[in-house]
């Protein structure tokens, strides 16, 4: 299966991805961040990757014997395995084995398969699996690991494998050691204590150069990923710039208007799920607007629903729920954006 | 003579032209009170009664009221019903009634409760009114507690939680703890799990007619398309 541009003639003339190459590419995107976020936040990504991934491969078989539908070539176009890796950034390091399960679960087998698989589901998989462990289980979801150069205690392989598969941990070791709150949700209680950004920044330990100590490396990874993908014209350019840079230009409207009470744009775009974001999740082929002036708009409405979100809504981050609302509105933004039919119409009309 | 008719119209309450299920009206409070089976049953109960007695009246008045009337004439009736349930509700199931809230006034705005009156009750005698309306009504609240059921497992872990609220104190050993310790799965108690769950059981629903559409077409042998399940 190839994806076909909802575009009139003439067509885009890079050499096609096949569906497989398109996800594999992601993947390997991916990789070199997933293996910094491992080294800098511990033994705990591994195991959830590696279970997140045996998860998503056993539940898009099992959707596809119940539909009764050839296995190879779904299982093998990659596609359940790039949902995985992407529900592993979105989940802390040391969640336990039914989160992750449950979330994979929830995206393949519901948000993904009983839509009709891929290419007709109307939201981003991984997104919805996370959102759905968000809502459900909100305590779980705020026991982030501290990057390992900030933690007291660190857990080694076997020790990691006994508090993910049992949530027994080592004596001596509290998951209060392990733990801490993530530069955006510091950032958020604390300017509503009435802090200025720049005095958190400088107190509290969790902030380094940019944004999140250990953080910041995993998102200039996946930068660097990002763009070897637009580089490859697996992506194209749109939908990240237009995300980053509405994201950028809203916060600096905040920022410049009163900086005592708003972080600056160079944290936005540089903590939490932003740039993950932006290169890899609202790039979703399926779910995103079609036309090149449709992903304008379609990223720069998550860009602005990112900042609004983070800045007066109830979570630190807004990422998951911000492409979720803008997959609601593609449809809407390609009906608007369609591309006029070389030789029909008038170019005012 | 009586009998088929009966079936039919008991048939068509419970399954082929089932409320929730099949004219997928009444959302409003199937999605918004199912989060307990208790819930579920208090609701679909107080709306089984309403359905009935408006399709009573409503038939015994067929001949009186003037049809370029008939539609005020048959909101004020059953407003006046849900008005005294809601009053019966306040005064014997308090805490229940505190629970349901706004849904049970809202009984009002069940578009099936005046569809029924429409479509059937203003055109057939007394008895089969009064069957009609108590076909469709249970039809309903079988659905509003197999939801509330289905949620309250997954969401909770537990069964007929808080059954003493409609039965009394003794109902509490109706309750049944599924699952020890459970966690709790807040989506499904959660608006978007009753979307998920309906989903679900019209799924299920679907698939069962379909199965036994194809079962009676083997064994009949004709190559006749089976009705498709449509609401009248």
């Amino acid at each position: 299966m190839k994806f076909r541009k909802a575009i009139s003639s003439p067509y885009i003339h890079h050499p096609p991805y096949s569906t497989a190459g398109m996800m594999f590419s992601v993947i390997l995107a991916l990789l070199p961040a997933l293996a910094i976020y491992a080294l800098l936040f511990g033994w705990g990504v591994v195991v959830n990757a590696a279970l997140a991934v045996g998860v998503a491969l056993v539940c898009e078989a099992g959707m596809l014997a119940v539909r009764r539908r050839p296995l190879f070539p779904t299982l093998g176009d990659g596609s359940a395995i790039l949902t995985a890796l992407l529900l592993v950034f979105a989940l802390p390091p040391l969640a336990p084995w039914w989160l992750t399960t449950v979330g994979v679960a929830f995206a393949i087998i519901v948000a993904k398969q009983l839509y009709g698989g891929l290419g007709f589901n109307p939201f981003n998989p991984a997104m919805v699996g996370y959102v759905v462990l968000l809502v459900s289980f909100p305590k779980e979801l705020t026991l982030w690991s501290m990057p390992l150069s900030l933690a007291g205690s660190s857990l080694d392989f076997s020790t990691t494998l006994s508090y993910i598969f049992s949530g027994s941990l080592p004596d001596g070791i509290t998951i209060d050691a392990l733990t801490a709150a993530t530069p955006l949700d510091t950032m958020k209680t604390q300017l509503g204590l009435g802090r200025t950004p720049g005095a958190i920044a400088a107190s509290e330990p969790v902030f380094g150069f940019l944004g999140g100590k250990g953080w910041i490396w995993v998102n200039l990874t996946l930068l660097a990923g990002g763009l070897w993908l637009i580089r490859r014209r697996v992506i194209s350019w749109h939908i990240p710039v237009a995300l980053l840079g509405s994201l950028a230009a809203i916060s600096s409207i905040f920022y410049l208007l009163d900086s005592a009470h708003n972080a600056s744009p160079l944290f936005h775009l540089f903590s939490g799920a932003a740039i993950l974001g932006a290169f890899f999740i609202a790039t979703d082929p399926v779910t995103a607007a079609t036309s090149n002036p449709g992903r304008l708009w379609y990223g720069a409405g998550i860009g602005v629903l990112i900042y609004v979100i983070r800045s007066w809504g109830g979570f630190p981050d807004g990422v998951a729920f911000a492409v979720l609302l803008m997959n609601m509105a593609a449809p809407t933004i390609d009906h608007y954006t369609k591309p006029r039919v070389f030789g029909h119409g008038d170019r005012d009309a | 003579m009586a009998n088929p008719q009966y079936t039919e119209i008991t048939r068509n309450g419970f399954w082929s032209n089932n409320v929730a299920l099949v004219q997928i009206l009444g959302l409003c409070p199937l999605l918004a009170v199912t989060n307990t089976t208790v819930n579920g049953l208090g609701l679909g109960l107080a709306t089984t009664l309403v359905l009935v007695a408006s399709n009573l009246i409503v038939s015994l008045i067929r001949n009186i009221v003037r049809p370029e009337i008939r539609l005020p004439a048959f909101v004020m009736i059953i407003a006046s019903l849900v008005t005294a349930i809601e009053l019966a509700m306040n005064a014997w199931f308090h805490d229940l009634y505190n629970i349901l809230g706004i849904f049970i006034p809202l009984i009002v705005t069940n578009c099936a409760i005046l569809g029924r009156a429409e479509s059937f009750a203003v055109k057939n005698t007394p008895l089969p009114a009064v069957v009609d309306g108590l076909a469709m009504g249970l039809g309903f609240c079988s659905v509003l507690v197999v939801l509330g059921g289905l949620r309250e497992a997954i969401g909770s872990g537990t069964l007929f939680a808080n059954a003493s609220l409609m039965f009394g104190e003794w109902a509490n050993v109706l309750t049944v703890t599924l699952v020890e310790d459970y966690r709790g799965f807040l989506l499904a108690i959660l608006p978007p799990g009753a979307f998920i769950g309906l989903g679900v059981l019209i799924a299920i629903k679907n698939v069962l007619d379909s199965r036994s559409a194809q079962r009676r077409e083997r064994a009949t042998g004709s190559g006749t398309a089976p009705a498709p399940t449509t609401a009248q």
